[in-house]
């Protein structure tokens, strides 16, 4: 099976870890690459190179505001990414959220 | 809904794994306990709005487990594996869905328990498939479960952005 390029598919840019720890720095907020940097603790060309594969799969924007270059996610773009995971993530924080309750239930008895 | 202690789902694609993690303000035993104890596991076994009848519940190595939920529609499925390994540190099991058009289809579950500072529990869950295929229809089927609410978090994403 031809496997396709990691700068085409947003799911392949994804695979790698780094690139969704740049996606959880960046959040909601308009960012430069130094603020990234900072957020992340890494040096700036990794950085760069991992924005660089996330701009191109358009999991990333970029604007330009004279030299400086500001980049934000692109939730739309992720939305297929959402879609996918996002029921079976729910069944599972369902179903945690239950076991939490048991848990604290059964502390609150002992403490009595 | 709790949102302090959050589930992570890591499935990278092509992968014939995934993986599950979750914290608990619970001590290790407690946690245990709660997964082999067939009176506490019921109660947080599958969704919420799911009847669940433990049919079978052997908790040791080597044991055998069966379940099934029934929803409001009254739609059963069953599941049933069994327990290759049994230990407060681990649990090591299968998982087989009974509602697929073919049986043979599956799944071995490793569960690590973790002490954390605190009192505190983490989980640790790796999911291997038979294949790529299993794995994603798995999460593709959000395990039966509406996919509505599931978009809150994105629709929060999308209204910041």
């Amino acid at each position: 099976m031809a496997r396709t390029p990691t700068t085409h598919d947003p799911f392949n840019a994804v695979a790698e870890p780094r690139r969704r720890q740049v996606l959880e720095a960046m959040g909601v907020d308009e960012l430069s690459v130094n603020e990234i940097v900072e957020r992340l603790g890494w040096n700036q060309p990794m950085v760069s190179k991992h924005l660089g594969v996330l701009k191109q799969v358009g999991l990333v924007e970029e604007r330009r505001a004279g030299r400086q270059r500001f980049y934000r996610v692109n939730a739309e773009r992720l939305k297929p990414i959402y879609d996918w995971l996002m029921p079976f993530e729910r069944y599972w924080n369902e179903r945690f959220d239950r076991l939490d309750e048991v848990l604290e239930d059964i502390q609150k008895k002992e403490r009595k | 809904m709790s949102t302090k202690n959050k589930t992570t789902i890591t499935a990278e694609p092509g992968k014939q794994e995934l993986f599950i993690t979750r914290e608990f303000d619970a001590p290790c035993e407690l946690v245990y306990q709660a997964h082999i104890d067939p009176e506490l596991y019921v109660q947080w076994l599958g969704p919420r709005g799911y009847e669940i009848v433990l049919e079978t519940f052997e908790p040791y190595s080597g044991g055998r487990w069966r379940y099934i939920h029934k929803d409001e529609q009254g739609n059963e499925f069953g599941f049933h594996g069994v327990f290759h390994e049994i230990s407060p540190e681990r649990m090591i099991q299968t998982f087989e869905f009974d509602g697929l058009p073919e049986s043979g289809h599956v799944i071995l579950d490793t569960m690590k328990l973790e002490s954390l500072p605190g009192n505190r529990t983490r989980i640790s869950i790796q999911s291997v498939y038979q294949s790529v295929e299993d794995r994603d229809g798995m999460i593709q089927s959000g395990m039966e479960k509406g996919v509505n609410e599931g978009y809150e978090r994105l629709d929060e994403i999308l209204a910041k952005s």
